[in-house]
């Protein structure tokens, strides 16, 4: 579809997106954590993906070129909304101790109908510092590998496995506890009653 | 090798993805089957991955691909047609 548009079929591009249209608004929304302006860097995305697509080389999945442009985007949002923005990584050797909770019992989808829990969960990604947010977010909710995480930041595969472990365990920290707090009690069943 | 909870806590994400060695493996198996509170990280550890990963955290604004794709349209009459010119290999910024 790509040398389609290429050779001047341009319509082709609204089709060739439209399976990649969440995957971009939601990289754009993890890093800026506003909707009216994670969709403006995913309409600015795809301009800029059908202005460059030229260049884009089949080598690569043309999702992962995509989600490159997207992030590169959002990251120059944030810079200039956050011009002093650092994102330190804390004591990035240390282990994070997880909630350990005896009483942990499985919380099911369903919960997500309640806009409570999916609040919880959104809030607990937003607090994740943005080197650990955006990796979690490509391999957990974007589904890249290891390997095209690694491309798509520039950094090793060893960092993105570090990071992602760490995303993990911070988000099972602050997570754990509230999700079993908030999550509706199952109901005892008595056989004696 | 006998595994303390740190250990194993280290190790978590690696058995999560069955990456880790195969002896690695059977230790921390080993020390889940008699620790409860490491069980219980890694069985909430996956449990908090499935929820993150589900649809209904992040929906797309109302309206969202219609705006999308209005911009586009108009953003494609206003730029000259992409052509190709593989000689830049980065994605542009």
């Amino acid at each position: 579809m790509i040398a389609e548009i290429l050779a001047g079929q341009t319509d082709a591009f609204h089709e060739l997106i439209r399976p990649y249209e969440r995957s971009v608004y939601l990289m754009a929304l993890s890093l800026l954590h506003n909707e009216a302006e994670a969709e403006d860097v995913a309409q600015e995305a795809f301009i800029k993906a059908y202005r460059g697509l030229g260049r884009f080389r089949s080598e690569s999945r043309f999702s992962t070129w995509l989600i490159a442009i997207a992030l590169n985007e959002a990251r120059a949002r944030l810079r200039r909304k956050q011009p002093r923005l650092t994102d330190s990584i804390d004591d990035p050797d240390g282990s994070i101790v997880p909630a350990q909770l005896t009483d942990w019992r499985e919380i099911p989808s369903e919960t997500l109908e309640r806009q409570e829990m999916r609040s919880l969960i959104r809030r607990a990604l937003a607090a994740l510092p943005l080197a650990y947010r955006e990796v979690f977010v490509l391999r957990e909710l974007e589904e890249r590998n290891v390997k095209e995480t690694a491309e798509t930041l520039g950094i090793t595969v060893a960092s993105v496995k570090m990071r992602l472990h760490r995303a993990r365990m911070m988000l099972q920290k602050q997570l754990a506890p509230q999700l079993i707090s908030a999550a509706p009690k199952r109901r005892r069943r008595f056989p004696w009653f | 090798m006998v595994l303390n909870c740190r250990h194993v806590w280290d190790y978590i994400s690696g058995y999560l993805d069955n990456t880790l060695a195969p002896e690695t493996r059977a230790d921390v198996e080993h020390h889940l089957e008699h620790c409860e509170i490491c069980s219980a990280v890694l069985d909430s550890t996956r449990n908090i991955l499935i929820l993150t990963a589900d649809d209904r955290v992040f929906e797309l604004p109302l309206g969202y691909s219609e705006r999308l794709h209005a911009r586009l349209t108009k953003a494609m009459l206003e730029i000259p047609p992409p052509a190709d010119e593989k000689d830049e290999e980065e994605p542009p910024s």
